[in-house]
């Protein structure tokens, strides 16, 4: 049984909220050796376990690893051409499973990585996965800001043009979203989907991380997505979908839609948007722009399970699908991602042949390359996961109109006091 | 003779311990043992934060106070009601099915076929059954979308937003996923009535309503009262259900959580303090409602006799006084 449980050791994890380190009072730093009897870890696996989030790491990873060399017929396994299977394990991530796994997983020094071995990664990507010991414990292949995908055919019903430049100016501010928004609604469009698109522009513009001590402190920002949802629900500016992932949403991204924008960094034009409308009429319907305020949104790491018994191929693994350039350059022509590279985003934001189809060839680096400089990670907690996924479960009842906002503030305190018991006694601030 | 002495002191009973032994090993190591860990930890602070360790500090009974003052009522009523929504119908379409199956003046042509399909559902995974719901009743699902082009309704419903359509939803679901079960249950108990006593019901000129509610229903109590139980028992382990159907959430306004999704809800935290003393709570109520089974199929008193003197007894006592 132990070997069974050694042999995972790779693991896409989807950092939602962003985990960094385990909030400097240890706790982090001692599962290194967390294995302890017998999980030395070594190299002479013939299975190689990958537990992923959804499809998106096996599709890239079976695209451009180069010791790929076939697919069983349902996809499941991977032939590698040493004749290692790579079993793929899908499980959604819900409820932090794979967040929590970062403290346990190998530092990628003891893989044999250091930072000079991918020197042109985004500085934020290594630093969301630094633990408290200092160690690094994930790579990324793709960096996250945010902007807005708009639909191309509303930008030009509305607003009489689908030129990026000018959607930006219409929707440069939360003022001026609005006013774009009031035009869209007159129309017989919606502005954006629903609650949960917004939540992370809100979300990743507060002013202090969620918790201060035992104390978890709700911020002003939170609040003021709480209040302009609920009127936006109320007003049928959005399009009142609960939540992001669901079918309703994925329809709405569809051909026959009448919402005109999402909040997406670059992996949701392949991830999100594309399956919708591959072979429509609105496969090429769409166009990027900065959004009111600038965000980010998680991101898929790489970790080794500590144990594993793969480790030359968990190293060449990390190491080519994060830093191999003509694999990063692969991504970003293919599937429209923004690959962990800088000097190469930045080349390609440059570059006036680099566009995607989805997006009419629009250059969607030129919109992205800054904010993935920008990206500052002074604000992320260890409770990000939770604090966010319970915010937006408990206030989903009160923009159903089933509880008051008293109500809903009172069950998130309740939620909160059971998912995390270390921060029930500190209670819940909340903004005045 | 000693060696005849020898022969008859020879004892196959211990043949018979050891071959029940493996049982006992199993169900020590495997049920008893974290039985009484479970007991422990209810008295102890005992949770994750992350990877560090919090506790086990002892707290006394702080556990059961804090889970009895806050939120426990609720997420028992919670399941209580799903439960009684489920269970009432599925009661009576069990009745009427068993009753329509075992007459043997209608004698349905078919019969194996139907109770095959009754039985399916019960077949299929609890939380296969779930998502299947969840998509069929979703917002944009396919129910909304026939009601919205048959004109029923001038916008989709929102089913799974409510706390009746939520409930509902969980109850007709553990209706359809049970009443075959207890239909052939019933079956069996009506099938031993001796038939008889419905021939001489007949011939004195007995309609169906009468041979159901004097003969059928009486002679099968036993059984009813046991499928109560039994299903009472499950009901308060209900928790498959509504977890997939809400996410885990038990939306809205946590009024589809029930205690073992609560007891979930801990478990995330691994806060093995309070999901202990959630568990001996449940099995307090679940040994309680055992306890009434065994009282009931342990008739002490099988023809009556006892309970006849008893009142006898009583009638003469109040005799006497008067």
């Amino acid at each position: 049984m132990k070997k069974r449980v050694w042999s995972f050791v790779l693991a896409a994890v989807l950092v939602l909220g962003l985990l960094s380190g385990c909030g400097g009072s240890g706790g982090g730093g001692g599962s290194s050796d967390g294995g302890g009897s017998g999980g030395e870890a070594s190299d002479s696996g013939k299975v190689l376990n990958i537990y992923v989030w959804n499809q998106e790491f096996q599709e890239k990873f079976n695209d451009n690893y180069p010791e790929v060399e076939k697919l069983s017929s349902d996809k499941s396994i991977t032939y590698l051409k040493d004749g290692t299977e790579v079993h793929w394990i899908v499980n959604p991530n819900q409820d932090g499973v794979y967040q929590q796994k970062l403290d346990e997983a190998l530092p990628i020094s003891q893989l044999g990585i250091t930072t000079a071995d991918v020197p042109n990664q985004y500085k934020y990507t290594q630093e969301a996965v630094t633990t408290a010991d200092g160690e690094i414990r994930a790579l990324s292949y793709q960096a996250t800001p945010g902007m807005m995908v708009y639909r191309r055919s509303i930008a030009q019903a509305v607003l009489g043009t689908d030129d990026p430049d000018t959607v930006a100016a219409a929707v440069a501010d939360w003022d001026k979203f609005y006013e774009t928004a009031g035009q869209m609604k007159a129309a017989g469009y919606y502005m954006y989907s629903g609650r949960a698109d917004t939540y992370r522009v809100y979300s990743n513009n507060v002013s202090a991380p969620w918790v201060d001590g035992n104390t978890v402190v709700v911020d002003q920002s939170m609040m003021t997505w709480v209040e302009r949802s609920m009127k936006d629900t109320q007003e049928g500016i959005n399009h009142n979908v609960t939540g992001q992932w669901i079918d309703e949403w994925n329809k709405d991204m569809g051909p026959d839609s009448k919402v005109f924008c999402f909040f997406l960094p670059a992996w949701g034009l392949d991830v999100c948007i594309k399956p919708n409308v591959e072979g429509t009429s609105a496969e090429q319907d769409w166009a990027v722009c900065p959004s009111p305020q600038g965000f980010y949104w998680g991101g898929t790491w790489l970790i080794a399970a500590n144990g594993t018994d793969n480790m030359s191929q968990v190293k060449d693994i990390m190491l080519k699908m994060t830093s191999d350039r003509d694999i990063l350059r692969n991504l970003a022509v293919n599937n429209g991602e923004m690959s962990n590279d800088q000097p190469l985003m930045e080349e390609l934001a440059q570059s006036p042949e680099f566009g995607i189809d989805l997006l009419g060839g629009q250059n969607y680096l030129g919109v992205l390359s800054d904010a993935a400089a920008s990206i500052s990670l002074a604000n992320v907690s260890p409770y990000d996961q939770g604090c966010t996924e319970e915010f937006q479960n408990t206030f989903g009842d009160y923009f159903n109109g089933k509880i008051d906002l008293e109500k809903a503030k009172a069950n998130f305190e309740v939620a909160i006091g059971e998912r995390y018991p270390e921060l029930k006694s500190g209670g819940v601030r909340w903004p005045s | 003779m000693p060696n005849e002495k020898k022969i008859k002191s020879v004892s196959y009973a211990k043949w018979g311990y050891i071959f029940i032994l493996p049982f006992f090993l199993t169900y020590a190591i495997f049920s008893l043992i974290p039985l009484a860990d479970t007991i422990r930890n209810s008295f102890y602070e005992y949770y994750y934060s992350g990877l560090k360790v919090i506790g086990p500090n002892w707290v006394g009974l702080a556990n059961y106070m804090e889970m009895l003052a806050a939120d426990l009522p609720k997420y028992a009523w919670n399941t209580f009601v799903m439960w009684i929504l489920g269970f009432v119908p599925q009661i009576v379409v069990a009745l009427v099915l068993a009753s329509w199956f075992t007459d043997a003046r209608l004698n349905i042509r078919g019969k194996q076929f139907f109770k095959v399909v009754i039985y399916l559902p019960n077949l299929i995974m609890a939380s296969a059954f779930a998502m299947l719901f969840f998509a069929l009743f979703s917002n944009s699902g396919p129910i909304n979308s026939i009601l919205l082009s048959m004109g029923v309704v001038g916008e989709a419903i929102r089913f799974m937003e409510s706390t009746l359509g939520a409930r509902t939803l969980v109850a007709l679901m553990n209706f359809l996923m049970w009443f075959g079960n207890t239909t052939i249950m019933l079956m069996a108990a009506i099938m031993g009535i001796n038939p008889s006593i419905f021939e001489a019901a007949e011939l004195d000129g007995c309609t169906h309503l009468q041979k159901f509610f004097k003969i059928t229903l009486p002679q099968i109590r036993p059984l009813l009262t046991y499928t109560l139980i039994t299903s009472l028992i499950g009901g308060l382990q209900m928790f498959d259900v509504p977890q997939i159907l809400t996410g885990g959430q038990g939306a809205p306004d946590r009024t589809t959580m029930t205690l073992i999704m609560y007891l979930n809800n801990h478990l995330q935290a691994k806060n093995y303090g309070m999901a202990g003393a959630l568990s001996v709570f449940l099995f307090v109520i679940s040994g309680i409602l055992c306890w009434i089974v065994f009282k009931m199929n342990t008739d002490s008193d099988p023809d009556g006799s006892k309970s006849t003197a008893k009142r006898e007894r009583s009638l003469a006592k109040k005799g006497g006084k008067a």
